[in-house]
């Protein structure tokens, strides 16, 4: 394997499973205080019970994003030391203040962890809180940073290509930030909670502890369908902000070759790189020119208005995109349902449950594909127009086997991960496990 | 004194904090492996609930002086990348494998087998990521770091008794700290165990610091010079023996909390003097704080978050050791506690 495909492979493959652990915290936290909060003010215990069930699958998870999450912060000179040597001043910021946002949840999600019984109930509680507020807060820093990939700004070139007239706070908020940092959030939210109902309507649909399970979808189905119908709205922001900034990377998600006006709307498809042009797409008239900049007319620039050597991989951006747009779609779709059906204050049917069920993992591949379509989409550049990826490489040698390395044991936790979460959660709250001879943190002294 | 050379000691007071506590959980792994004796199952117990609520949080001081180092020192960052890819990679793997392998052992099957298993893996990588995380400093101390050393990238160069010294010397340390720190959290039997462990440890110490000094006279002469004819040498000396000395008689006096006091102090001083004889240099022998430093424009506005964030975390740090290591959990004195439990 080439050096340079090396280096993406490893750092994609690190990214690629650090997000879904790093999406999780994000969430879980969110949700677990709900449970916790409900169960306070209601006394009840099926509530109870699901804050700690979620407690403990939201301790094995974020053990694991944040030793994942070490390996991408040494990554980053391990692969990219050039690019590091040049960004690192200008976005070195948001990093560090996600740092501290990383200390509050590792603080307070050892005190919500370990506490329970040991700290007061609203002490617990708040520290719950002030782990999923700093969960989003960290995900929030994080996206900053890549929104100034996409986007440099807060420098000047000099002629010699070092940055000069650093601005850290400039650099921090390149334009289109917010657009980028809802979607993720958003992202967040709806993949974890899909995810979670979809493991609860499983359960709820074999009539297994049917309060329990039902309590945990109100939760999580309260944020996640909510999430999961703006994210369409987020999505639109965040498309015309990219067309007037990234215009390179719109042609290469929407599979726009040709610069025109009233381009249409291609759903679908396969685009052809070498031809030119995307073959089987559905093509809505003027769709595209109405979507991206609210005008049925607009003109929209297509890759060829780029030179050839700076063109994104199309056809890969296109389907990742596609991938994201659709499974988005039917995440909505169902959103509405849960909506529909919550709104006449009745239970969910087996067809709803089923579709939850079948829907648990298209949250994380929309998320999935979503980071690739702006990964992808930015190439051959990690600074959009300022540095190539192949500028920022490493000169390291033979960087496929800590590629193969790294791969068998994220394999392994992923593995190890599903078998404990399996463990841990997915039993009815009046099976308990024998109790441990070296007891876990729930057993206070 | 300059933006950059503030940054610089903040970076160093992470380090010596990391190493107290991050330092310490580590240390908690090789007493884990090294559990033995009749009370083995409750060393191991104590162990666990030691480690389990603050080992998150005390791994962010790695983290943090790695982001300070490239949004800071982005060329030292970029160097020590480079020139010590292949440890930094192993480093990465163990710190992976003791994390997942910690915390799947506390939600794993409970039994026996499965248990040993998993605690197996968290110890052993316990051993090897301190020696590792030590050779890598080493290697930063003693010129295999540097830009220069950038062509030899994927090199053992990084390999030399001098740096497997200092490995040896980071494991002992953190051995000897847990140690400290764990006998003040038993009674009885187990603290005596763990008052003979440090006592060891602390013998380890003294020899691997030995040797090191030895060591770095031909291999990395500046730290040699730091150690032995500069300013600060004598002083330096000085309090790191007095704190080892009262480390040491306290552990024999059974004064627990003194011990652990004293024994912080000898760590925080070592850190702080193998900081002081690389000073000016991050990368020794070639980029200094000043050549490495990012602009201006960036330290500054660090520092000033540094300062906020600081507001922010040590009140919440103190709530995480009141919580779990008692109503005084930094006190030096021992006396009779009144048990909250």
């Amino acid at each position: 394997m080439p050096d340079l495909l090396a280096a993406r492979s490893l750092f994609g493959v690190s990214l690629a499973f650090h997000i879904v652990f790093a999406a999780v915290g994000v969430a879980m936290p969110l949700f677990m205080v709900l449970a916790e909060g409900r169960a306070l003010r209601t006394g009840s215990e099926a509530y109870r019970e699901l804050a700690r069930r979620w407690a403990k699958g939201t301790a094995i998870l974020f053990a694991v994003g944040a030793v994942s999450g070490t390996v991408i912060s040494f990554e980053l000179g391990l692969l990219w030391p050039r690019f590091m040597e040049f960004a690192g001043p200008i976005i070195g910021m948001p990093f560090s203040l996600e740092g501290f946002a990383f200390f509050a949840e590792a603080i307070f999600l050892g005190i919500y962890l370990y506490g329970w019984g040991r700290v007061s109930p609203r002490l617990h509680l708040a520290a719950g809180w002030v782990v999923a507020v700093s969960g989003a807060a960290s995900a929030f820093f994080v996206t900053l940073a890549n929104a100034w990939m996409n986007v440099p700004a807060g420098f000047r070139l000099d002629a010699a290509g070092a940055a000069q007239d650093v601005r850290p706070f400039v650099a921090m908020f390149p334009p289109g930030w917010w657009q980028q940092v809802l979607h993720v959030l958003l992202s967040c939210y709806v993949a974890t909670a899909f995810a979670v109902a979809a493991i609860h309507a499983w359960y709820l649909l074999r009539d297994r502890d049917a309060d329990f399970h039902r309590a945990a979808l109100r939760i999580v189905m309260g944020v996640g369908a909510v999430a999961a119908l703006l994210q369409p709205l987020s999505g639109d922001l965040s498309a015309r902000k990219v067309a007037e900034t990234q215009p390179k990377k719109l042609a290469a998600m929407e599979a726009q070759f040709r610069t025109e006006r009233g381009a249409p709307l291609k759903i679908g498809g396969l685009p052809d790189m070498e031809a030119r042009e995307t073959r089987f797409a559905l093509e809505i008239p003027n769709g595209l020119s109405l979507l991206a900049f609210h005008d049925p007319d607009a003109e929209v620039k297509g890759l060829e208005a780029f030179p050839r050597e700076d063109w994104p991989n199309a056809t890969l951006t296109h389907l990742a995109f596609q991938a994201m747009v659709g499974l988005g779609s039917l995440l909505a779709l169902a959103a509405l349902a849960w909506a529909y059906v919550r709104a006449r204050r009745r239970e969910p049917g087996r067809r709803l449950l089923w579709a939850l069920v079948a829907l648990g993992p298209a949250g994380f591949l929309a998320l999935e594909a979503g980071w690739l379509v702006t990964e992808w989409g930015r190439q051959p550049f990690a600074i959009q127009g300022v540095m190539r990826v192949a500028d920022a490489v490493t000169p390291v040698k033979n960087l496929t086997a800590p590629f193969v390395a790294f791969g068998v044991l994220y394999l392994f936790l992923a593995f190890m991960v599903v078998v404990l979460l399996r463990r841990q959660i997915a039993h009815g709250p009046h099976d308990h496990p024998a109790p441990k001879p070296m007891s876990g943190p729930e057993v206070s002294p | 004194m300059t933006p950059e050379v503030l940054l610089g000691g903040v970076m160093l007071a992470a380090l010596v904090l990391y190493a107290l506590l991050g330092g310490a959980d580590y240390g908690g792994g090789i007493w884990d492996l090294l559990a033995s004796g009749p009370r083995r199952r409750a060393q191991r117990t104590l162990i666990e609930h030691a480690i389990g609520p603050v080992w998150e949080a005390n791994h962010v001081w790695l983290i943090l002086v790695v982001v300070l180092l490239f949004t800071g020192f982005p060329a030292a960052f970029a160097s020590i990348s480079t020139a010590l890819f292949l440890p930094l990679t192993l480093l990465l793997i163990g710190i992976v494998l003791r994390g997942a392998a910690f915390t799947f052992r506390t939600y794993d099957h409970p039994d026996d087998e499965v248990q040993e298993r998993w605690g197996l893996a968290f110890s052993i990588s316990s051993v090897v990521t301190p020696v590792i995380l030590g050779v890598v400093l080493g290697a930063v101390a003693s010129g295999r770091a540097g830009p220069g050393a950038i062509q030899r990238a994927d090199s053992l160069a990084w390999l030399s008794p001098f740096t497997v010294a200092v490995g040896l010397f980071a494991a002992a340390l953190f051995a000897f700290l847990a140690a400290c720190y764990l006998a003040v959290e038993a009674e009885g039997d187990l603290r005596r165990d763990f008052r003979l462990r440090a006592i060891g440890a602390g013998v380890a110490v003294f020899a691997c610091a030995l040797a090191v000094l030895v060591l770095s006279r031909a291999e990395a002469p500046a730290v040699f010079a730091g150690l032995t004819r500069r300013g600060f040498t004598i002083p330096l000396h000085l309090a790191t023996a007095v704190a080892a000395v009262t480390a040491f008689v306290a552990l024999v006096l059974d004064q627990v909390r003194l011990a652990r006091a004293a024994a912080a102090a000898q760590v925080a001083l070592i850190v702080l003097g193998w900081g002081a004889s690389q000073y000016p240099y991050v990368v020794a022998p070639e980029l200094t704080l000043q050549a490495a430093a990012a602009p201006r424009a960036t330290l500054v506005p660090v520092l000033w978050a540094l300062g906020a964030g600081a507001v922010l975390l040590f009140p919440a740090l103190y709530l995480l050791f009141r919580v779990f290591k008692g109503e005084r959990p930094f006190a030096v004195v021992d006396r009779e506690e009144r048990r909250e439990r």
